[in-house]
């Protein structure tokens, strides 16, 4: 478990440094997460221990965007203000882009076993 | 017990995270039973639930998010590692993707322009102010990404999670239903675009459709991450 944790810490503290440093354009944990795959892919395969814990932190992802949803308590001014924008953008954005990644997908893969022709 | 000794219990909690920490805890413990209870019907979201709950609270007891984020920080934080653990999953489905490589290339950045563009381009429309517009962009993408993007368009971070979340219970409401209507029933291409549009929130959704739904919603969600960040800045650069 300590060792998991370390792995997962140091990449992502890799990706930081690399942000900061070479002012890259994404943030610090993605550049930590193209690592861990990096290391994968050089190793061949997972590092020992990561197997269990990644899907334990995985599993109630959910939980993890509470306290931030929560900050909704802060902004509540401006969402009266501007709900109507705020709610239209996010609704109908969400579902054009649910519908055109689906549809486009559905259309591009191989050998599908319900696609429409 | 007195009440006084009460109240003084309440000032001695306000000086530790434990209680926020717990009742964040708490909240999405009973948030979660619930959405059990009602068989995961995609209306009954544990997320929206939790959310509703607390802020209740913290509105009776006048708590400023300030102090309750002090205990809830360490929920948080794991946002940071559970982004890179995602590599893990992708890991493990390498050879599903390696087979879909060029078609989820596709529809990878057709989705995530049109997640992005859309967004801001209805907001536009609709009047609504510019760092309101910033902060709308990078809704489809799993929150430490998009506050980051939206910094860089010159929106407001902690406006952006809020967005985000709303954006992640709002697809995995009606995601679903909507690609029933579409008649798209391919289990990778349901996943991925869920992933794709309503990130982690809408992966756990999507697993809740089966596993091979689910992991293509978590590589729709890790891929468009990385997108959404190269991209928005590059589409949004007028915004600043």
């Amino acid at each position: 478990m300590v060792h998991d944790l370390l792995i997962l810490l140091s990449c992502q503290l890799a990706g930081e440094a690399s942000v900061f440093f070479l002012e890259l354009p994404v943030p610090g944990p993605v550049i930590g997460f193209l690592l861990l795959f990096s290391i994968c892919l050089v190793r061949g395969r997972i590092p020992a221990g990561l197997e269990t814990t990644a899907p334990v932190l995985l599993s109630h992802l959910s939980l993890l965007f509470v306290p931030a949803g929560v900050g909704v308590i802060l902004h509540l001014s401006r969402i009266v203000e501007e709900w109507p924008a705020i709610l239209a953008a996010l609704l109908l954005s969400t579902w054009l882009a649910v519908a055109v990644t689906g549809l486009v997908l559905a259309r591009l893969l191989p050998n599908a076993a319900s696609a429409p022709r | 017990m007195s009440p006084e000794r009460l109240s003084a219990f309440w000032v001695y909690l306000q000086t530790g995270p434990l209680f926020w920490l717990t009742l964040t805890l708490a909240a999405y413990a009973l948030a979660h039973a619930l959405a059990r209870r009602a068989r995961f019907h995609p209306l009954v979201n544990p997320v929206a639930i939790a959310v509703a709950l607390l802020v209740a609270v913290l509105s009776l007891t006048g708590t400023p998010y300030a102090r309750y984020f002090e205990g809830a920080q360490f929920v948080h934080f794991l946002l940071g590692p559970a982004t890179v653990a995602l590599a893990v999953p992708l890991w493990r489905h390498r050879e599903a993707v390696r087979a879909a490589l060029l078609p989820m290339a596709v529809a990878l950045l057709v989705g995530a322009a049109t997640a992005v563009l859309s967004a801001v381009a209805i907001a536009w429309a609709l009047g609504a102010s510019r760092a309101t517009m910033a902060s709308l962009a990078p809704k489809s993408v799993t929150t430490p990404i998009a506050m980051a993007v939206a910094e860089q368009l010159g929106g407001l971070p902690s406006l952006t999670a809020v967005l985000v979340i709303a954006t992640g219970i709002l697809g995995a409401m009606t995601a679903g239903p909507l690609l029933d209507l579409f008649r798209v029933r391919e289990p990778r291409a349901r996943g991925f675009a869920i992933g794709l549009a309503a990130h982690g929130i809408g992966t756990a959704r999507a697993f809740q459709e089966g596993q091979l739904v689910g992991t293509f919603a978590g590589i729709a969600m890790a891929t468009n991450g990385v997108v959404t960040a190269i991209l928005a800045p590059l589409l949004l650069g007028w915004l600043r």
